[in-house]
Parts: C-alpha cells; sequence; structure tokens
C-alpha cells in the first residue's frame, strides 16, 4: 500500500505530573514517555492498552489540553510542521478534533444544538449542525436535548457529530465504544471508517484490541505509557507474525485465540522505570532486560525488545500446554 | 419557642434594665408591683407562651414593651429601614463576590488570584464590627463623606427626609454589611470555577475550538450559577446575622437593632416578632433558591417528565 505523509507525527512525547509523595517530598510521575506515533491519511491506527495506561493522555496531550499540574516533552508535526500552541488553538475544532471519551464531556446544563454551534449563530453554522447530527440518525428534535435525555448511543453520536461537522484532517477518538452493545459499537466504528475513507487520518484509542482489529489498519500497543510494538492488522492474523511478547500475550487472551489472560498487573506510572516495564511479566525475561530495550524493526511493523520476534518458548513458559506448531 | 424560652430563663431583671436602679428604689412597692405585671415577672413561662401563641395564631402579635406600640408596627417600620440596608448587601456581595470568584478561578495560581483570595482571608477573618468600626473612623470621621449613624438626619422631620438623604446614611452600613458578605462567596465561586475548568466538558469544549472568554461566559457561568444562587439564598440569613452587629455599630436603627434591644430589654413579645419575621426571611429565601433551581437547571425542569 502507498503510504502519503502523515497527518500527524508525535516525536519522543513525555507527560508527567509533579506530585507530593511522603512529607515534603515531590515525586515525578511519569505517566507518557518517549512516544513516537506518526498517522496518515485514509488511515485508522488504533492505540490499545488497558485502562489506566495513559491514553486519555496521550489524546489529550497532542491537543495540547493538559490538566493544569501536568508537564509536557517531545512534540508533534500537523502536516509536516511544528504543532505549536498558537498553531493548535487555530486548528482545535477544526482540522484537528476529539471524540472524547463520555458523555461527561458534554456541558450538563448545556442542549445539544447550542453546544455543537459553540456560541456560533450564523445560519451557516446551524446548518452545518444540523447536518451532521443528521448524518449519525439524530433528528432536530436532538438539538433541543439536554445530554442527561441522551442514552448511551446518542451521546456518542451526538460526541461524533461535534467533532466532525467541520471535516476536520485529524479525528483522535478516545475509547468510543465501551456501554455500547456489539451492534452499536461496531456501527459506531463503522462511522470512523468512514470518515477515515474519506480522506482524515483517525487515531483510534481503545483497551478492545478485537474491536480494534474490525475497523484499523495499523495498531500501536500500549503498555504503561509506552508504545511496545506497532503491527498492521494482517499481523494478528496469528501469533507469530507479532512481535512483543506482551502483543502476543494480548493475542492469546482473545476468546478465538484461547482466553488466556496474561497473570500480573501493569506497573503503576513512576514505579520502576528502568529497562523494560513490561520484563515482570514477561516470559522471555532475561538478564539485559533490566536495560534500556532497542527498537527492533521486523517486517513492516517494530517491537522495543530485546527478544523481539522471538517464540516457543514462550508458550511453553506460560501455560505449558499452548504448543503452536509452525 | 427556643427564643421563648431563652428570653424567660435569662438573668436579665426586665425592671432593672429598662428602668434603672436608682428610679426602681425610689418608687412605691404597688408601683414595682405594676410594673412587674407589666413586665410579666413571676407568671409561669408556659401560660405567656400559650397566651402570645393564640395570639399569633390570631395574626396579633401583641404590643411591644419597650416601644409601647403594636409589635407589627415596629416591625414594619425597623424592617423598612433593614431592608434597604440588606437588600443592598445582598445584592453588591452577591455580585462582587461572584465576580471575583469567578476571575480568581479564571485566572488560578496568578497575582489576581492571589490578590482576591488573600483579600476574601482577610476579611472573614476580620470581626464584623471592627470592619465597621474602621469604616466609621475612616469615611465618617476622617473623611465625613457619610454621616456617622442613624438612618434619617438628627432633628429632621420624618415626612421631609428625601430619599438621598436615607440611601446617604444606608451607604456605609450596606457597604460594610456588603464587605463581610463577599469572601463567602467569592471563595465557593473560586472553587467551583477551577472545577469547571478542569472539567471534561471544559476540555471537549476546548478541543472543539472555543476560547476561554467564551468558554467562561457559555459553560462556566452557566455551571457556576446554580451553586452560586443556592448559596446566596442560604446567605440571607448570614446577612441578617450580619446586619444585627452592624446595626448596633452604625446606630442604624433597622430589624437587628431592634432586636438586640427586644434582647436586652426583655420585650418577649417584639423578640417573638423578630425571630417569626426572620425565620420567615430565612425561610422564603430557601424557597425561592429551590424554585428558581427547578426554573434554571433543566435536569430538574424537565426531569420530573422523564423520571
Ligand atoms: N491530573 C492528574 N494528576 C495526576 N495523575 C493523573 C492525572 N490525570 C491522569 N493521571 C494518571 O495518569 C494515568 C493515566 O490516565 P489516563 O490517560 O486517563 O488512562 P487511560 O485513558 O489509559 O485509562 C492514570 O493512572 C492516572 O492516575
Ligand atoms: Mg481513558
Amino acid at each position: 500500500m502507498q503510504r502519503s505523509d502523515p497527518i500527524l507525527e508525535v516525536k519522543g512525547l513525555s507527560v508527567s505530573f509533579l506530585q507530593y509523595g511522603r512529607g515534603m517530598r515531590q515525586q515525578l510521575l511519569n505517566v507518557v514517555h518517549g512516544l513516537d506515533l506518526a498517522v496518515s491519511e485514509r488511515e485508522i491506527i488504533a492505540v490499545v492498552g488497558a485502562s489506566g495506561s495513559g491514553k486519555s493522555l496521550l489524546a489529550h496531550a497532542i491537543l495540547g489540553l493538559l490538566p493544569y499540574n501536568a508537564h509536557m516533552e517531545g512534540g508533534c508535526r500537523f502536516r509536516g510542521e511544528p504543532l505549536d500552541e498558537a498553531r493548535l488553538r487555530r486548528l482545535r475544532g477544526k482540522e484537528i478534533v476529539l471524540v472524547p471519551q463520555g458523555v461527561s464531556y458534554l456541558d450538563p446544563l448545556m442542549c445539544v444544538g447550542a453546544q455543537l454551534n459553540g456560541g456560533e449563530k450564523a445560519p451557516d453554522s446551524r446548518r452545518r449542525t444540523r447536518e451532521s447530527l443528521a448524518r449519525y440518525g439524530l433528528g432536530e428534535e436532538v438539538e433541543r436535548m439536554y445530554p442527561f435525555e441522551l442514552s448511551g448511543g446518542m451521546a456518542r453520536r451526538v460526541m461524533i457529530a461535534a467533532a466532525v461537522r467541520n471535516t476536520p484532517k485529524l479525528v483522535i477518538a478516545d475509547e468510543p465504544t465501551p456501554g455500547l452493545n456489539p451492534e452499536a459499537a461496531r456501527r459506531i466504528l463503522g462511522h470512523f471508517r468512514e470518515i477515515a475513507d474519506e480522506g482524515a487520518g483517525v487515531l483510534l484509542i481503545t483497551h478492545d484490541l478485537e474491536m480494534a482489529l474490525t475497523v484499523a489498519d495499523r495498531v500501536a500497543v500500549f503498555y504503561a505509557g509506552r508504545i511496545l510494538e506497532e503491527a498492521s492488522v494482517a499481523d494478528f492474523m496469528q501469533e507469530e507474525t507479532l512481535r512483543h511478547p506482551y502483543t502476543r500475550a494480548l493475542w492469546r487472551a482473545m476468546p478465538q485465540n484461547g482466553f488466556q489472560p496474561l497473570a500480573g498487573a501493569q506497573p503503576y506510572a513512576g514505579e520502576g522505570q528502568e529497562g523494560c516495564l513490561f520484563a515482570s511479566r514477561c516470559p522471555l525475561r532475561s538478564a539485559e532486560c533490566t536495560k534500556e530495550p532497542p527498537v527492533r524493526e521486523i517486517g513492516n511493523g517494530w517491537a522495543r525488545c530485546f527478544h523481539a520476534g522471538e517464540r516457543g518458548k514462550a508458550d511453553g513458559f506460560d501455560s505449558g500446554t499452548n504448543f503452536v506448531p509452525v | 419557642m427556643a427564643a421563648f424560652a431563652l428570653v424567660a430563663l435569662s438573668p436579665i431583671d426586665p425592671l432593672q434594665a429598662n428602668i434603672g436602679q436608682v428610679a426602681l428604689g425610689s418608687m412605691s412597692a404597688e408601683q414595682v408591683a405594676r410594673l412587674q405585671a407589666y413586665w410579666g415577672v413571676g407568671q409561669p413561662l408556659i401560660g405567656r407562651y400559650l397566651n402570645w401563641l393564640s395570639g399569633f395564631l390570631r395574626g396579633d402579635l401583641g404590643v411591644s414593651l419597650l416601644y409601647r406600640q403594636e409589635v407589627s408596627q415596629v416591625i414594619a417600620e425597623k424592617c423598612a429601614n433593614s431592608v434597604w440596608l440588606m437588600g443592598f448587601a445582598w445584592c453588591v456581595s452577591g455580585v462582587l463576590g461572584i465576580a471575583l470568584g469567578v476571575t480568581a478561578g479564571v485566572r488560578r495560581g496568578r497575582f489576581s488570584d492571589r490578590l482576591i483570595r488573600g483579600g476574601c482571608l482577610l476579611v472573614s477573618s476580620t470581626p464584623a464590627f471592627w470592619i465597621a468600626l474602621m469604616a466609621l473612623i475612616v469615611f465618617a470621621v476622617w473623611l465625613g463623606w457619610f454621616p456617622i449613624g442613624l438612618s434619617i438626619p438628627i432633628g429632621m422631620d420624618a415626612a421631609r427626609v428625601s430619599l438621598a438623604d436615607r440611601l446617604h446614611h444606608a451607604a456605609l452600613p450596606a457597604l460594610v454589611l456588603s464587605i463581610t458578605g463577599i469572601p463567602n462567596v467569592a471563595l465557593h465561586t473560586r472553587e467551583k470555577m477551577v472545577e469547571v475548568l478542569e472539567s471534561d466538558y471544559v476540555l471537549f469544549a476546548r478541543a472543539r475550538g472555543e476560547r476561554t472568554t467564551q468558554i467562561v461566559l457559555r459553560h462556566g457561568l452557566r455551571n457556576i450559577l446554580l451553586p452560586a444562587i443556592t448559596l446566596q439564598f442560604g446567605a440571607i440569613g448570614e446577612i441578617f446575622g450580619g446586619s444585627t452587629l452592624i446595626e448596633q455599630v452604625f446606630s442604624y436603627p433597622g430589624l437587628g437593632q431592634a432586636a438586640v434591644a427586644a434582647g436586652l430589654g426583655s420585650d418577649l413579645p417584639l423578640l417573638m416578632g423578630i425571630a417569626v419575621i426572620s425565620a420567615v426571611i430565612v425561610f422564603g429565601g430557601n424557597l425561592a433558591a429551590d424554585l428558581l433551581y427547578g426554573v434554571v437547571d433543566p435536569r430538574v425542569r424537565k426531569g420530573g417528565a422523564h423520571r
């Protein structure tokens, strides 16, 4: 597939919080670290990670909307130009948009129409609001509804409509499907495919690998604030084409692949930042894993691991039964 | 009822307090007995209360022992004076408090925020009577901009008092009362504003390209107004309490001062009348807040039909 220049390039993005730990000691909580990512036109790239791994913060960081106490390093380029504060202010809501995580992102005291118009009174703006709502099967009466009157699926569609009413170039969707039945979730994901096919780049953030694989082109596996592997969706056809032990564990946890959950929990931001963050749960762990793992390019993807692409031992180590003949 | 019991049990001898030790000494036993009957000394508490209650239920608040007028008349007169004061203070402290709170919340951590917060803490930790005295000394005594006390010029015929005169006399106490009411509203509003600005829906509004001014006007005020309204209507009671002190310092003949006089002078009918009136005002305030809530909050307004 011929890939055009990326719309969005994220380079070395880190997000940290200054927190007051025990006593008066200040502690730097590194939530997202050294993250690289690229999104191209007509492409959906899914960032898949467990909850609490910093996915929402990644989305907010790209938009320059981090909370008051956050500190950000690294940066982004949008259509080849650095994305600074001033440029973001111009592009937010127009070329770069967010589809947020839940109904709490709608003002509870303002009706839908007024929120989407964003204070613009021009007939043209009203028309665009009506059209974008209609596009997602929402009638004119929805404009006069307040968020508490919307069902879960309607709220999602309202938020998508709010995001795409200005035909954006980049859509950042933060967990757009939880709380929906599979049918509704598939429909919502279909909307994103449509948006991508119309020419935008879509960064789809989710904790649901299975869902992601149904619409995305590429998958970035996110773990404790870091991308461990980037793979094409085709790589998920079988375990062997996956590069990182964590990705393989995710693959084996999918229902059709044995439903074997990975034991243990993600390290919490700020603890054990030396070396590979996955090492504590990794079946392939070796002495060198206490050092920073290298990025290994394999095929048309890469993984951040000393043992990238190694297989065999992993399966026996994990469950003792899951022998996959090659 | 609590008010009734408190006054009846207070150690103040109404005769001594109102007539004076010396005058009392020079009276005949018969005169003293008549006065004791007038002030209700020695009568059983329950009987007096039931007596008052039956009058009250018939709409008769009784006669003030101190002013020798119908209680309702005394209250009406004092109320007219106090309403100026409290109404003004209530509006000013509400508007200024919300404005300062919003400013501080939006400018969080900056100089203006620290200034406003510092000022609020300073005012709220300073006794109201001290602020009143300082205002009197500076504006009335040194600068002479305002009269030192009362609600109308001394010795002027009540009929010839102009509105300007009344306002001139009410200005300083009203100002002081307003100032003491500001910190509460301002600090609460600031907290709420900070909360709103950190909310998910403001983040999404920013992501849709709304600017800070737009966000404050569209989402900030809308979401701050409800708690502010509740707070400000609830503050009526506080303003009422504050006015007692302030009226005392400025010798402003309002409801608050009458309450103090009634309390110290064991004027039971008047005190009970004032207690009832203030309860009604405070209750009315809370009721108004609830009703307004229903009008402003769509979840309450439309929610009834949905749930
Ligand atoms: N304002 C904040 N201050 C301190 N820590 C925060 C703040 N916001 C988020 N975090 C931390 O960052 C981590 C990642 O949060 P988030 O991006 O919401 O995760 P996800 O979207 O992947 O579920 C969480 O563990 C959370 O505790
Ligand atoms: Mg999230």
